[in-house]
């Protein structure tokens, strides 16, 4: 679904990705965790364009990413911090996103329903909480029923109820045979919806295996007992 | 088209904003103001020529400086469609120069209207909308180089403080260095470089008072008349609210979010 083949990425001297290759298949969630600044969101805007790398290439459904903008429209994305036009209300946001996204599409209000978006349909943007302006940002990504999709440390803001709803989302989704991409710092929350940790440290990747091989390997039964323990021993993979 | 389905929500979120309402109906009583108190019309354009002059450039490229750091998040997600950065970039600065003009004009517009209008009225309300057109242009340029809000704001500032303030000193010092040698066709050459100046130039060629028009003003009137005059000040005018918009898609093109 997604194939990256050492990506480098530099901001000045930093260097926020250093050759890393990774492969997300379809039909998983991938949590890609590590500290802040270990290159997680850098390598997310880059699947979306939004980052343009120095080197490496990337793959999506096969298509390599040449500057072109149609690939984007089988993913769906939400961002870490969403900021909407503030006088607009949540009605005309969607409105302007469906047009944008053009015709073809078939809408999935599953979570928007879950989430009580029509309930501040007519609101603006501007008087709405920073949790609510997530549910309502959550609801958009997964809106147009694409393949893959991103989500940017999704359950930061939300309440436990919204934040189980979308965990149970992102659960059906993958059963649908989508790729979900999660960001997350919640050892428990990646344990519980990913299939496959990716784990970056300063802009490598310190591994990449699925739940059970991180078990098997390191002997532990639970996730966070499981990334101290590799983390200590240096990286594997 | 992409760019119309934006534009046309980037106008309804301008719409709604205080700031553009409270520009409208600042420049509404300032104007209304200026006229009432002065009887003659014909005056009163001077008089908001020097509104248009300083008001426009500043409220334009610092709105516009902050418009763009505020929309951040929201081309962000924009583009993370199947969108050109292109249609998002032209929305964005054609949703802001538009409300921005529109609220000019009709704050400007409507005091000379109920006043039964005036000579130079028509272009003094063509300069100012350029203007507008222009700084947000700069506005937008600075802001894609600056990464960094505060600096983005500075860099604005900055660059209207020298339209509006030091370019003029800097002609007249530069005068009297040299004032020995002819520098007419000089100074209508330096002209050029700051739209502030050619918008001066561009109404008071139309209204006949060399005297408020600045030393390049005066030269280019007297050399080539009022034709050629606002011809000159017009292409370059134009010329001033396309390139830099240019240059600063340019650099959006390649900008990491």
């Amino acid at each position: 679904m997604i194939q990256i083949d050492n990506l480098v990425k530099r901001y000045g001297k930093t260097e926020a990705l250093k050759g890393v290759s990774v492969e997300f298949p379809k039909g998983s969630v991938c949590a890609v965790m590590g500290p802040n600044g270990s290159g997680k969101t850098t390598l997310l805007k880059s699947i979306l364009g939004l980052v343009k790398p120095d080197s490496g290439s990337i793959e999506v459904n096969g298509v390599r990413l040449n500057g072109s903008s149609a690939y984007r429209k089988n993913i769906g994305y939400m961002p870490q911090y969403c900021c909407f036009p503030e006088n607009l209300r949540v009605r005309e946001i969607v409105a302007m996103l469906k047009d944008i996204r053009g015709n073809g599409c078939t809408y999935d209000y599953e979570l928007a329903e879950k989430l009580n978006i029509r309930k501040i349909h007519d609101k603006p943007i501007g008087t709405l909480s920073g949790g609510t302006k997530q549910r309502v940002s959550c609801a958009i990504a997964f809106l147009f029923s694409q393949d893959i999709i991103i989500l940017d440390e999704p359950t930061a803001g939300l309440d436990p109820v919204s934040s189980e709803i979308v965990k149970n989302k992102i659960l059906a989704e993958k059963e649908n045979g989508k790729l979900i991409i999660i960001t997350s710092h919640i050892i428990s929350e990646a344990e519980a919806i990913a299939d496959r940790i990716i784990y970056m440290l300063e802009g490598n990747i310190c591994f990449n295996s699925t739940k059970q091989t991180l078990y098997e390997q390191t002997g532990q039964n639970s996730l966070n007992k499981a990334i101290a323990s590799l983390i200590q021993e240096g990286p594997i993979i | 088209m992409t760019t119309l389905k934006i534009l046309k929500y980037v106008v309804y979120d301008m719409l709604r904003s205080r700031m553009i309402i409270i520009y409208t109906a600042l420049l509404f009583l300032v104007s209304f103001g200026i006229i009432y108190t002065g009887k003659d019309v014909s005056k009163a354009v001077i008089s908001l020529l020097n509104v248009v002059l300083l008001i426009v450039p500043l409220v334009s490229i610092i709105f516009g400086t902050i418009h763009f750091y505020n929309s951040r998040e929201f081309m962000e997600m924009v583009l993370a469609m199947p969108v050109e950065r292109k249609h998002i970039f032209w929305a964005e600065y054609a949703g802001l120069s538009l409300t921005l003009a529109a609220g000019f004009t009709l704050g400007t517009g409507l005091p000379l209207l109920i006043y039964g209008g005036a000579d130079g009225a028509i272009y003094l309300l063509l300069s100012g909308v350029l203007l507008t057109f222009i700084f947000c242009g700069l506005a937008f340029l600075g802001s894609v180089i600056n990464k960094d809000k505060a600096k983005g704001i500075g860099f604005s500032l900055v660059v209207w403080f020298y339209m509006a303030v030091i370019f003029d000193a800097l002609v007249l010092a530069g005068y009297f260095a040299f004032s020995q040698y002819p520098l007419e066709k000089a100074t209508i050459i330096v002209s050029a470089l700051n739209p502030v100046d050619l918008a001066r130039i561009f109404i008071l060629l139309k209204m006949d008072v060399s005297a408020l028009m600045g030393y390049t003003g005066a030269s280019l009137q007297q050399f080539f008349g009022s034709w050629f005059g606002m011809m000159y000040s017009g292409i370059f005018l134009l010329l001033w609210a396309v390139l830099p918009a240019l240059a600063a898609l340019r650099i959006f093109n390649r900008k990491n979010f």
